[in-house]
């Protein structure tokens, strides 16, 4: 790859030279994100040489003296969860400074909902969290139907809850299955990935997809849960509290366990309030908030379940949390599948609901309505609404904006990982780069959601 | 200015955006403590005069309650103060709001690109931002 | 190549040298050949080598690196055609599974990881969104990871079903293979005609009395 530029050799340097560019062009300095970006890599090989060579002079002058070592953790690595970039600057083994750069999986959702009806937007919306596909849906469509002010029949809720919480235990079992992949324990991926397949397997019963589904439609659920799939849950869930002994057999107590997350990233629960931080990680720390308690939407305050919640506020406490959310979640679903009503899954809005097929064969309206939601999609008066739900990772929460017309005028998804991983930096430092690790993988951050 | 009104079951508080480091610190330690900040984004109105619409979500760890606080950035050069002091929560927030919108965070420790590559030009959730991409040789659909 | 014939259907022949056209190992003659492919000729052996042993880059970028794991799973475990070893380093793998959207900010680190691989390497666009830009045409992703680094199979899905991949990796193996490992058919002929050749020139020694006698 040789061309006239020098710095070509090296592309990713090119954002070094962009922080450094972008700030002279607009005239200002740079701020500590750029010039972490700029240190890490804005040079060529010729001044990479010579850095080399200065910090060795400085060694042999100064025997016994450190200089700090910036290392860039790149978006492609094995233990970042996803695309998540890390500057690290290193005492030794002592993290100093943590600079995340995220932004490698912007994919542009939030416009690209904004060309699309009501409709099409899940979709588009599904794609974002990619572990909690449901939450995303969830969230989105129960804003809209905030806006449009509609009933959901009971049944529909039920399944709504029903499907959140299988969602909520697949989650939960990636981020078991690579949290000990990270910290180098393989057996628990294979275990975790096992149940995994089942629980897409009933996924794809119910929507046709095992992941980025679409089943949760503005007024309710597409489709009725098909034959056969409450019977297979019930099979399921019977084998599931069995399984997580097993994974807990594995993990508890395990001493290594014990050791590389004991103890690591504490910080008090005020400051992880302040910055926003939701979900188990909030939980971990002692303060037991969980929307399907304190703000119950979709059924949830007909279930009894409990929120788990510890005091330590370190990654072992994080991971207990999640462990013993998983056994409630089988609770619920348990709880869901014996109560679950008979009904209509969607509401009968035929502005809004698509009309059942049979009635498109004798009556006139049916059809009428039918094209029109089709061709056209359906209004939504003009408003904003904020609904949010737990997603497996913390508070999402959906933004909408409408102007009165058949497409969205503004999505936001409050992405519970995105804030979240504001408080890498105060978790990690001070710790030791393995510790960095265990804090990222206890934190469970899903890139998808936090670039959007 | 203040004016308050209620829709769908929210209450939504909208100010000055002048006042807005005032109204945030008033609701953090007022009597309801409105200590967690869901988020803050923005809403493009190009026919509006004060086209950029934020509007910060706040949630009371204690009560439960919820408020939404809006605050119009202004049209040619967007700017408002940044409320990192009062939630650091909002760091990343405003990054992004910045990014995909322009507007400016006086006093935000770290105001640069956080979701588009750094030498990006333009913000790409403006209303007059094209939607890129491929052309599509058929139909306008998208 | 076809999959194997269920039992019962005929073994069909090829027209030009009546070998068995498929690796249909109910063929006796088929599965000698099948059994001696290790004394062929060093670049089938080695074509061999690499596809039984290939390892990807760990390259996950979005949903799809998710069922990418799950071909990882004990369901589908992908270690039976050597290819679970993840790399994490791309100077040791030889594959790079490009599995998710490729965004304009990701695009020069896709381009700094393919060119440090060393060849042979091979890349699979995994999902609709590295193949063509899938779901999402904005100003944020790009239509195709061919866009930067060349690609030998598609993998179309969203996200596609851990099967899928497999046949992806499936047919990358036989992509290999087309260079040095041939199908069975002409295997089989080939070795026939050296098998002739063999005959002929010894056949004719003897007849000359010559020292094979």
């Amino acid at each position: 790859m040789s061309t006239t530029d020098p710095l070509s050799a090296f592309p990713l340097a090119m954002e070094g030279r962009e922080a450094v560019e972008g700030a002279t062009r607009e005239g200002r300095p740079l701020t500590p994100t750029e010039r972490a970006i700029a240190a890490v890599e804005a040079y060529t090989p010729a001044e990479a040489a010579e850095r080399t060579l200065r910090n060795e002079m400085l060694a042999d002058s100064r025997p016994g003296s450190r200089q700090p070592l910036i290392i860039n953790m790149g978006p492609n690595h094995p233990s970042t969860h996803g695309v998540l970039r890390v500057i690290v600057e290193l005492d030794g083994e002592v993290v100093r400074e943590v600079v995340p750069v995220i932004g490698y999986l912007h994919t542009g959702i939030e416009k690209q909902c904004e060309n699309k009806t009501w409709w099409q937007a899940i979709t588009c919306v599904t794609r974002m969290d990619y572990l909690a596909p449901f939450a995303n849906i969830h969230s989105y469509v129960l804003a809209v139907e905030k806006l449009l002010d509609m009933e959901i029949p009971s049944r529909a809720e039920w399944i709504r809850v029903l499907l959140s919480e299988l969602n909520r235990l697949a989650s939960h079992l990636v981020f078991l299955g690579t949290s000990g992949l990270e910290m180098g324990a393989m057996s628990i991926f294979f275990y975790c990935y096992r149940e995994r397949d089942e629980v897409l397997d009933m996924f794809e019963m119910v929507s046709g997809e095992r992941m980025n589904h679409r089943y949760f439609q503005v007024g309710g659920c597409a489709q009725d849960l098909p034959e056969g799939f409450l019977e297979r849950l019930t099979q399921f869930l019977k084998e599931m509290p069995g399984r997580i002994d097993e994974y807990e057999a594995l993990l508890t107590n395990n001493p290594i366990w014990i050791d590389r997350m004991k103890g690591i990233g504490i910080i008090p629960a005020e400051q992880l309030l302040g910055l926003g931080v939701t979900g188990p990680t909030l939980r971990a720390a002692g303060i037991g908030l969980d929307l399907r308690k304190s703000e119950p939407y979709s059924g949830y305050e007909h279930f009894q379940f409990d929120v788990p919640t510890e005091t330590a506020g370190d990654c072992y406490a994080r991971y207990l949390v999640r462990v013993r959310e998983m056994r409630e979640s089988v609770k619920i679903m348990q709880q869901a599948i014996d109560g679950l009503p008979e009904g209509p899954v969607i509401a009968d809005d035929r502005k809004v609901v698509l009309p059942p097929r049979e009635e498109l064969a004798y009556s006139m309206e049916a059809l009428i309505h039918h094209f029109k939601l089709v061709t056209e999609g359906f209004k939504v008066p003009a408003g904003e609404a904020y609904a949010t739900i737990e997603s497996p990772r913390g508070e999402m929460g959906c933004y909408v904006v409408s102007d009165g017309g058949p497409k969205p005028y503004r999505v936001h998804m409050r992405d519970p990982s995105f804030v979240n991983l504001q408080a890498l930096r105060p978790l990690s430092k001070g710790g030791y780069l393995a510790d960095l690790i265990a804090v990222i993988a206890s934190l469970d951050p899903v890139m998808g959601g936090v670039d959007r | 200015m203040v004016q308050e009104f209620e829709d769908h079951g929210e209450l939504t508080v909208e100010v000055r955006a002048d006042r807005i480091l005032e109204a945030a610190r008033a609701l953090k330690s007022g009597p309801s403590q409105f200590t967690l900040l869901s988020g803050v984004t923005c809403a493009d109105f190009p026919d509006e005069p004060g086209r950029f619409r934020l509007a910060y979500h706040l949630r009371s760890v204690q009560t439960g309650g919820r408020v939404r606080l809006r605050a119009w950035a202004g049209g040619l050069d967007p700017q408002i103060d940044s409320v990192t002091s009062v939630w650091p929560g909002a760091d990343w927030q405003e990054r992004e709001v910045f990014d995909q919108f322009g507007v400016r965070f006086h006093g935000h420790p770290d105001l640069c690109r956080i979701l588009n590559p750094l030498d990006w030009d333009g913000h790409p959730l403006r209303r007059d931002y094209p939607i890129g991409g491929e052309e599509v040789q058929f139909t306008d659909a998208v | 190549m076809a999959l194997i014939p269920p039992p019962g259907a005929p073994i069909r022949r090829s027209p030009r040298t009546d070998d068995a056209i498929d690796w249909d190992l109910r063929d006796p003659e088929a599965l000698e050949a099948s059994r001696g492919i290790l004394t062929t000729t060093v670049e089938k052996a080695i074509a061999w080598a690499q596809t039984s042993a290939i390892w990807p880059a760990t390259f996950g970028l979005a949903c799809c690196s998710i069922e990418m794991m799950h071909t990882l799973s004990p369901r589908l475990d992908m270690g039976r055609f050597g290819a679970e070893y993840f790399r994490g380093t791309p100077r040791q793998a030889d594959l790079m599974i490009v599995a998710g959207r490729l965004t304009q900010k990701m695009a020069p680190v896709v381009r700094h990881i393919y060119d440090q691989m060393l060849e042979p390497k091979w890349v699979i666009s995994m999902g609709a969104c590295a193949s063509t830009g899938g779901v999402f045409n904005n100003y944020a992703v790009l239509q195709g990871c061919d866009k930067v680094i060349p690609v030998d199979v598609y993998v179309p899905g969203c996200p596609p079903r851990p099967e899928s991949l497999m046949e992806g990796i499936d047919i990358l193996r036989k992509k290999i293979g087309a260079n040095g490992q041939v199908p069975s058919s002409e295997l089989i002929a080939e070795r026939r005609a050296e098998r002739a050749e063999w005959d002929a020139q010894h056949v004719s020694d003897a007849l000359k009395g010559g020292p094979a006698s």
